[in-house]
């Protein structure tokens, strides 16, 4: 507790403030990424509500849109939270934080295409092998 | 330019931010990324490489699942557990949810300590998180088992669509396999943290270069990667 720097992050008061400071002190980050140990504990915290919210959505059975929607969004949520502040992403440089993050953006291009398959195999199978219920 | 980063990192000029920012990395014609160290983007582009290797397991699941004819197995059910009398849906999967979802958080604080040069605390909460990610491969050894024992194949099972055996020992064993190299991974470095190489900067037995404390860091991108994972496989998987 007697690192200086460690106070001096300890007082910047929002992430935003953090983001500038990085840029503009790239010296300060030969340290590596030192933040206040508050902000882990919060964020765990909520990874752990939001993890409890995802297991209610199936332990009152929702279904349907309502259901799918919040799994999506819960997910969303403890992913961005794990990779922005666990992963140190919000912190780091534009350059590498589009250069690792765009591509599995592109992914979704893949899930589109395998939808438009996947549909097409279904209707083939039932037209042609299922058995009739 | 004879001044900049790899050098004489002290003395690197001023970086723009936004737009301009990611052009003027990338068109620099040295390194892109400025403040990364090699190590810490190299395990983030394999981190991205991981991505997508889960990405297409996942999707091939999907594929599965939405083309099949036959019901798909209610994953609620099937990972349910009797415990006390009381018929808890999914539990297991909860359960081993919080506990790697622990280990993220026992292994952020390691690389907190561990930039602030605290040596003990640094291992010792890596090894918690080395011990909470054997007590998830653990719980998932004890999941493959009941499905096995109850019949569950890659070619088939008793409740559904044959696919779902040959999608969760695929997801979630490449996903175990993950977690136990991490574990490997964690012990190999909190034993270096703990007899203090990178204070002292021993110089590595395969490298002979000296470490650093950020190689907790890049240590803690990989965990949180895995966990990372989990949350996806969760979602899709155990809750769709």
């Amino acid at each position: 507790m007697t690192n200086v720097a460690v106070h001096l992050e300890a007082e910047q008061p929002s992430l935003q403030t953090h983001a500038h400071d990085a840029i503009a002190a790239p010296a300060a980050h030969e340290k590596g990424q030192q933040h206040p140990i508050k902000l882990y504990l919060v964020v765990w915290g909520w990874l752990f509500v939001l993890s409890a919210c995802s297991y209610l959505v199936d332990y009152f059975g929702l279904h349907g849109y309502l259901r799918w929607s919040l799994i999506l969004l819960f997910m969303m949520l403890k992913a961005g939270l794990i990779v922005a502040v666990f992963m140190h992403m919000a912190w780091e440089r534009l350059a590498l934080v589009y250069a690792i993050m765009l591509p599995p953006v592109l992914v979704l291009v893949f899930v589109a295409i395998m939808v438009f398959e996947s549909d097409y195999t279904h209707l083939i199978r039932v037209l042609f092998f299922a058995s009739p219920t | 330019m004879a001044e900049t980063v790899l050098t004489n990192p002290g003395k690197t000029p001023a970086q723009t931010a936004g737009w301009k920012g990611i052009a003027a990395d990338w068109s620099s014609d040295q390194r892109a990324f400025k403040n990364v160290s090699w190590g810490k983007a190299m395990m983030w582009i394999f981190l991205l490489s991981d991505t997508f290797i889960f990405s297409c397991f996942l999707l091939s699941y999907m594929t599965a699942r939405m083309s099949t004819t036959v019901p798909w197995p209610n994953p609620s059910e099937v990972f349910a557990l009797t415990i006390g009398g009381h018929h808890i849906p999914l539990i297991l999967i909860a359960i081993m949810t919080f506990v790697l979802i622990s280990s993220s958080g026992t292994m952020a604080m390691a690389v907190n300590f561990g930039y602030r040069r605290d040596r003990v605390k640094t291992a010792v909460l890596m090894l918690v998180t080395a011990a909470l990610g054997a007590t998830f491969v653990g719980m998932q050894a004890f999941e493959w088992t009941k499905l096995i024992t109850e019949g569950v194949r890659p070619w088939e099972n008793p409740w559904g669509a044959p696919q779902f055996g040959a999608s969760f020992f695929m997801i979630t064993g490449f996903h175990g396999t993950h977690v136990t190299f991490g574990v490997i991974f964690l012990i190999a470095i909190a034993r270096k943290v703990w007899r203090g190489d990178f204070d002292v900067a021993r110089r590595g037995f395969f490298t002979s270069r000296k470490g650093h404390y950020e190689i907790v860091e890049i240590m803690g991108l990989y965990w949180h990667f895995v966990d990372l994972v989990w949350v996806f496989i969760f979602a899709f998987f155990y809750l769709w």
